[in-house]
């Protein structure tokens, strides 16, 4: 396997645009040519390509036995996936939605993510868990929540949240060349679908050639001066907008796309909370127990003496409702999101 | 096997006293050489050994919390597993694991504390064998009140539909902790369900470790053949409570008398007997049994308890660079490509 790596700032510029889908597929396909231990298996992830296209073109190329259509039975193959990763291969497993981590979650947080500790390191488990997260289209409460936190609140597993199709294609190259088990959320509203359109901004240039991402290493999408917005997967979108609305209002917004929970890069955050002493964290998982605490604990940790004001936006702690009128109320927004800057710059 | 056997019922009796020490007269789970639960499978060894017997070193095991019998029969390490269970540095898992999560990699041995748990992972081991065309097997091991668990049924569909080499044993002890099995399922011989998903199934109605030798043979052979999975429920006699400290309060005095003296240890000395060995050849392999149990005793209860700092070890096994909390720098994480997306 081709261990070539370096970091994303040097790479090379490229004219060709991908989808986010486009761009993780290309890294899954090149990682399978690599190395044949790589596999991916899921619901619909064979013929139909994966319901959000994470797996499109896939089986022409490698054949059934290596991208798996499984029965409806989450529980048997996402801990097959870790039978067969503790026995040193390295297989992709798609969990379609997030929302239906609930019927096999033992199998993800008992197995994947404890069996490197409870057996003192003597077993790794180097598998991916991908999975698509995020709301904004209307699904409801079964079947549009983040759950960001969930994931990466129990110890033993790496989180993984790209916004960009390169960072899409970096970070699962690095994904699947860990020796531990990554959870991999692609936001929905972010693949580029044809029956669910992105916004602008994942769709990005995005090399022919592999590259990583390294794990904990956050984005500053854009530098400003006056207030930090950190936030992660499609509201990194949305944060960037608001920021070019606050931007004719004289108001310099600096915004940190976190990229991975698990590791997290504390320190970019830190960093820039010292320059502008306020900082907005902006979340679509629920607001209580979850990231946006997180961050502000370790601002307060970290830079207590130089942080003015704090404030959070995320899901205020109820089930995604599926009426527009209401999804649209609860879900943070570009308007939210420059609405909470001005407040803090005040 | 008979070895296996006496081995693996000596090493459980030790382990009550071991146990034991510390926690009387008043019990205290917490106190003593021996921490946590500890369930034992005094009863259990025709299963484990007729089993394992036909295993190899590159065929993977996966037991339940009730593992030792299995593992002493799957060639385990017993030194490190019993200083795993006295929670020591050179445990199998270096005291992070305990008795219900025994790993070993040197002979694909892994067992875990939730019911059923262990039957995905086999799956997932059958499906790496035949995917890399090996001929290597995989076994999981659970109780009869794992039956109802849905992981176990799944499991039995996704192994069945790929014709995995992997072969599911249940040990029908009657009692799910306090729950007798005519009250938690109607079908008392278990190996039907295999027929719900087009499979053979054989129950061994005895605790005849001959018999079961038989059965996992075919089973085993048919699974390296390519032949796909097979159901085998055994039924065993659990000697002892759930686990240590368990009254029985639920559990007929007769129940425990029965299960007493059906012995299959007893059992396959007479069939042993009865093919012309001599009792001096049994109390040989007896001795050698025991030898080898107090020297793995010994051995443990010498090892050093692992340091307070060795908790924050193995979390991963390609750590991030930092430790995220303590305010050092994530850039330091960057800056080393290579490792964080590590080749294997």
């Amino acid at each position: 396997m081709a261990t070539e790596s370096r970091d994303y700032t040097e790479a090379t510029e490229t004219d060709r645009e991908l989808t986010m889908s486009r761009a993780m597929v290309e890294a899954i396909a090149w990682e399978m040519r690599e190395n044949e231990e790589v596999f991916y298996m899921g619901e619909d992830v064979a013929d139909y390509g994966g319901i959000f296209s994470s797996t499109t073109g896939l089986l022409d190329e490698f054949g059934r036995d290596r991208v798996m259509d499984v029965p409806i039975s989450e529980t048997a193959y996402l801990g097959a996936a870790v039978g067969a990763a503790q026995a040193g291969m390295r297989p992709i497993a798609e969990l379609m939605f997030v929302d239906f981590f609930g019927v096999a979650m033992d199998q993800i947080y008992n197995n994947m993510a404890k069996n490197t500790y409870m057996s003192g390191g003597s077993f790794s488990v180097p598998m991916v868990l991908t999975t698509a997260v995020g709301g904004t289209y209307n699904d409801a409460g079964q079947h549009s929540q983040t759950l960001y936190g969930t994931f990466a609140h129990l110890p033993g597993m790496k989180v993984v949240v790209p916004s960009t199709a390169y960072d899409a294609k970096g970070l699962m190259h690095s994904a699947i060349r860990d020796d531990d088990p990554v959870v991999y959320m692609f936001h929905k509203r972010l693949m580029g679908l044809g029956w669910m359109p992105s916004p602008s901004g994942p769709k990005t240039g995005v090399p022919k050639e592999d590259y990583t991402i390294p794990f904990g290493k956050a984005d500053v999408k854009r530098p400003g001066d006056d207030v930090t917005v950190v936030t992660l997967g499609l509201h990194v979108h949305r944060a960037m907008e608001a920021a070019e609305q606050l931007d004719d209002d004289g108001i310099d917004a600096e915004v940190i796309d976190l990229r991975t929970l698990v590791p997290l890069d504390t320190e970019t955050v830190l960093d820039s909370v010292r320059k502008t002493g306020k900082l907005l964290v902006v979340d679509e998982d629920y607001q209580s127990f979850g990231v946006t605490g997180e961050i502000i604990a370790r601002a307060a940790e970290g830079a207590l003496d130089d942080l003015s004001a704090v404030k959070r936006l995320a899901i205020p702690d109820v089930p995604i409702p599926y009426a527009r009128s209401l999804e649209d109320e609860v879900n943070p927004g570009t308007d939210d999101i420059a609405a909470a800057v001005r407040e803090l710059h005040e | 096997m008979y070895e296996q056997m006496v081995t693996a019922r000596h090493y459980e009796e030790r382990l009550v006293d071991e146990y034991l020490v510390g926690k009387q007269p008043a019990f205290d789970i917490s106190a003593g050489p021996i921490p946590g639960e500890l369930h034992l499978a005094a009863g259990h060894e025709a299963s484990g050994a007729g089993v394992c017997m036909h295993l190899r070193d590159d065929d993977t095991v996966t037991a339940p919390h009730r593992p030792h019998h299995i593992a002493i029969a799957k060639g385990v390490d017993l030194k490190r597993m019993t200083a795993e269970i006295f929670g020591r540095k050179t445990g199998l898992c270096r005291g992070k694991g305990g008795h219900m999560h025994l790993f070993d990699p040197d002979v694909n041995f892994a067992c875990s504390g939730i019911i059923a748990q262990g039957c995905p992972p086999a799956v997932g081991a059958a499906m790496a064998a035949k995917k890399r065309n090996t001929d290597s097997v995989a076994v999981a091991f659970l109780g009869e009140g794992a039956i109802d668990q849905g992981g176990f049924l799944e499991s039995l569909n996704l192994a069945a539909v790929h014709d995995l080499p992997v072969v599911f044993v249940v040990e029908d002890n009657d009692w799910a902790i306090s729950m007798p099995k005519d009250r938690v399922t109607d079908v008392q011989n278990g190996a039907q369900r295999a027929a719900g998903f087009d499979l053979p199934g054989v129950r061994i109605d005895s605790d005849d470790a001959t018999a079961v030798y038989e059965a996992a043979g075919e089973a085993v052979m048919r699974a390296r053949d390519g032949n796909g999975p097979t159901l085998i429920e055994v039924q065993v006699h659990r000697r002892m409570g759930h686990f240590m400290g368990d009254a029985e309060a639920y559990r007929p005095e007769a129940d425990i008398d029965r299960a007493k003296e059906r012995d299959s240890i007893e059992r396959l000395a007479e069939d042993l007997r009865s093919h012309g060995v001599t009792d001096d050849e049994l109390d040989e392999i007896r001795e050698r049994a025991h030898e080898r149990v107090e020297e793995a005793i010994s051995w443990a209860k010498e090892q050093p308890e692992p340091g307070p700092e060795e908790a924050y070890e193995n979390v991963f096994t390609n750590p991030p660079a930092q430790a995220a909390t303590d305010g050092g720098s994530a850039a330091d994480a960057s800056g080393d490509a290579d490792e964080m997306g590590g080749d294997n």
